[in-house]
């Protein structure tokens, strides 16, 4: 299991475009991908394509999440992924 | 337009002759082709209309959603239509939940229910169908969410089945400056795709127009082309000063208002600031929208309504949806009584805002009943610094007690809207009650006229003014500045229109033109005897 930390730049935190935009991307890698608030059990990890489960996270500005994915690219898909969180998407 | 998709029964489960399998495939086909086109009319739209759009696309086809109506099919065989259903209702409650933005979506998880529902069963989707050419909406009757997405280059009209003169969909046909015609019993029948005529100002629809009419129709889209510029200045013929004010519900509609030369606010609706939300908005969020209206108006006059919720405006906070009658119930300024200290900081907020800016502001509180109200009222404001206290009249009482009153306050607005609906004990929005609901009843008519004769016989000039859509309507507003009515506040499109028809005829004439709507039978009796009496109308075409 490959697991990265991310802090949500995005300005008002991880909602409607924002979070858009990541699901999107989410659903387009190879490997399948959850997500939490840091210090949540893994076990409660949401499924990180789902804009729904995205929102009712609601991951805030400054929060920091935690990206889990296994298999075959799930490295580079949780680097991308990061580098998509990190951006402020909001400022676009 | 599409009827509303209608809940599926409860504990509704898969026809015999479909098993769990096949109906999470067709579930997800469904999803997939309302995602499908949520996303293409995302394509053609902009701003905020487009991340909307966007986000709604994915929410179709979205892992949570799905997989809890598949749940419920294969592990209790509810049919998909429940399955989604009920998926969608935990949804939205769970976005509901968590207050703030997410609640707000819980309405976008809804809508795209009914979608994926109208699609499972083969119907049209809900909603304003998109459409690249104009076309004449007809629907049962429009809710307040529709003006979102009603796109006025492409509608031309609106026709409803039910609603009246001051229900929703007028309200927004005069906003856009469409013409309309309400609570039309029948037009459910009129096939898609026939050509019709609409004439708002007779009231009437025409199947299959001939030449003639599709003449007059381009000539009113010549007219209206014109009539949108208002001189910034309302008068009689005679040169008797009638101030011309703008209805506005925030900062970006008195930035247009000041634009088409509205001479200030007659109200100001104070709910944009308060709506949607689970708490109170913070003094300094009120301080600064308050701010943007009056920045727009320097110099002017602003008329600041203080928060009119309940009945159709509900506010969790403030309001009990449970009410058995809510028009008739703790709703405007009666929200004090029940929630003591909203009403105080919305003054200090007001108060505040008003000192950092050069408008002059006025402040009045909707639905005052009695004198001891208006006295309280008063002394609120007093108490937070604020010069000008006035109240709405638009309970019967406050007309017929407005000598008092005014005895009390500086000035009186009054709210036609729902006079009408008190005086006449008919509800706004009911269809069948839309030949009660006029502001052309004589009945409202005499209330305002025993309004105006109020603060005439209290000695002190205290002004009357308008702020209902009665103001909008240029015949009515003859008869009003002939009731001795000082000021009209309208939707800014209608500025030009009342302009320019107060501006071919004096003051007697006025008076007159009162005198005649007063005395007549009926509202439709005092409506065409005013408008035959003004020739203007037919040739700007109003």
């Amino acid at each position: 299991m490959s697991e990265r930390t991310a802090t949500i730049a995005s300005r008002v935190g991880l909602h409607a475009r924002p979070a858009a935009i990541f699901a999107e991307a989410v659903g387009a890698l190879p490997v399948e991908v959850t997500i939490a608030l840091e210090g949540d059990p893994a076990d409660d990890a949401m499924d990180a394509s789902s804009i729904l489960s995205l929102m009712s996270l609601g991951a805030a500005n400054g929060q920091v999440v935690v990206l889990r994915a296994e298999g075959d690219g799930a490295d580079e898909a949780l680097e991308s992924l990061v580098k998509i969180l990190e951006t402020d998407l909001d400022a676009e | 337009m599409p009827k509303a998709v209608s809940e599926p029964p409860a504990g509704e489960k898969l026809a015999s002759s479909t098993t769990a399998e096949d109906a999470a495939v067709t579930l997800r086909a469904a999803a997939k082709a309302v995602q499908a086109e949520l996303k293409q009319r995302s394509v053609g739209a902009t701003g905020a209309g487009k991340s909307v759009l966007e986000a709604t696309a994915l929410m179709a086809a979205d892992p949570m959603l799905i997989k809890g109506a598949v749940k419920l099919i294969t592990t209790n065989g509810t049919s998909a239509e429940r399955a989604i259903w009920e998926s969608a209702a935990s949804v939205a409650e769970m976005l509901h939940n968590l207050g703030g933005y997410m609640a707000e979506r819980a309405t976008d998880v809804l809508d795209v229910r009914a979608r994926i529902v109208a699609e499972l069963r083969g119907v049209p989707a809900p909603g304003i169908p998109a459409s690249d050419e104009p076309f004449i909406l007809v629907a049962d009757d429009l809710a307040p969410a529709d003006t979102a997405t009603l796109n006025p280059a492409v509608v031309l009209a609106l026709v409803t089945s039910g609603g009246g003169p001051q229900s929703h969909t007028a309200i927004i046909a005069r906003a856009l400056g469409l013409p309309a015609v309400v609570a039309a019993v029948g037009v459910e029948s009129i096939a898609d795709g026939s050509a019709v005529y609409v004439d708002g100002a007779a009231g009437s629809i025409t199947l299959d127009p001939d030449a003639d009419q599709v003449a007059a129709a381009e000539a009113w889209a010549a007219n209206a082309a014109t009539l949108a510029v208002f001189s910034g200045e309302g008068a009689t013929a005679d040169g008797h000063l009638v101030p011309l004010l703008a209805n506005v519900g925030g900062a970006a509609d008195a930035v247009k208002a000041a634009a088409a030369g509205a001479q200030g606010v007659g109200l100001l609706r104070t709910e944009f600031c308060f709506l949607d939300r689970d708490e109170e908005p913070t003094l300094d969020e009120q301080v600064t929208a308050y701010r943007g209206v009056f920045d727009a108006f320097p110099g002017k006059k602003v008329v600041v309504r203080t928060l009119d919720a309940g009945a159709d405006k509900p506010l969790p906070f403030l309001t009990d949806a449970s009410e058995p009658n809510p028009a008739l119930g703790v709703r405007g300024y009666r929200t004090d009584f029940t929630s003591p200290g909203v009403l105080k900081r919305q003054l200090a907020a007001i108060a505040t805002a008003a000192e950092g800016t050069e408008a002059d502001v006025w402040v009045m509180a909707p639905m005052i009943s009695t004198a001891e109200e208006a006295a309280d009222f008063a002394a609120m404001c007093r108490e937070a610094g604020l010069k000008t206290p006035g109240v709405m009249v638009e309970v019967p009482s406050a007309a017929l007690t407005s000598e008092t009153i005014l005895g009390l306050v500086d000035f009186a607005s009054l709210g036609t809207n729902d006079l009408t609906q008190y005086a006449m004990a008919a509800d706004r929005q009911l269809g069948p009650l839309a030949a009660l609901n006029t502001p052309w009843q004589p009945a409202v008519l005499k209330l305002i006229q025993l309004t105006v004769a109020g603060s005439v016989a209290e000695g002190n000039n205290k002004p009357v003014g308008v702020c209902g859509e009665a103001a909008a309507d240029p015949a009515l507003a003859v008869v009003l500045v002939g009731l001795g009515v000082n000021t009209l506040s309208m939707t800014a499109r209608a500025l030009a229109a009342v302009a320019a028809v107060l501006a071919k005829v004096t003051l007697p004439e006025a008076q007159r033109l009162a005198g005649i709507a007063l005395a007549a039978p009926s509202a439709l009796e005092a409506r065409a005897r005013v408008r035959a009496e003004l020739p203007v109308l037919d040739e700007l075409g109003l």
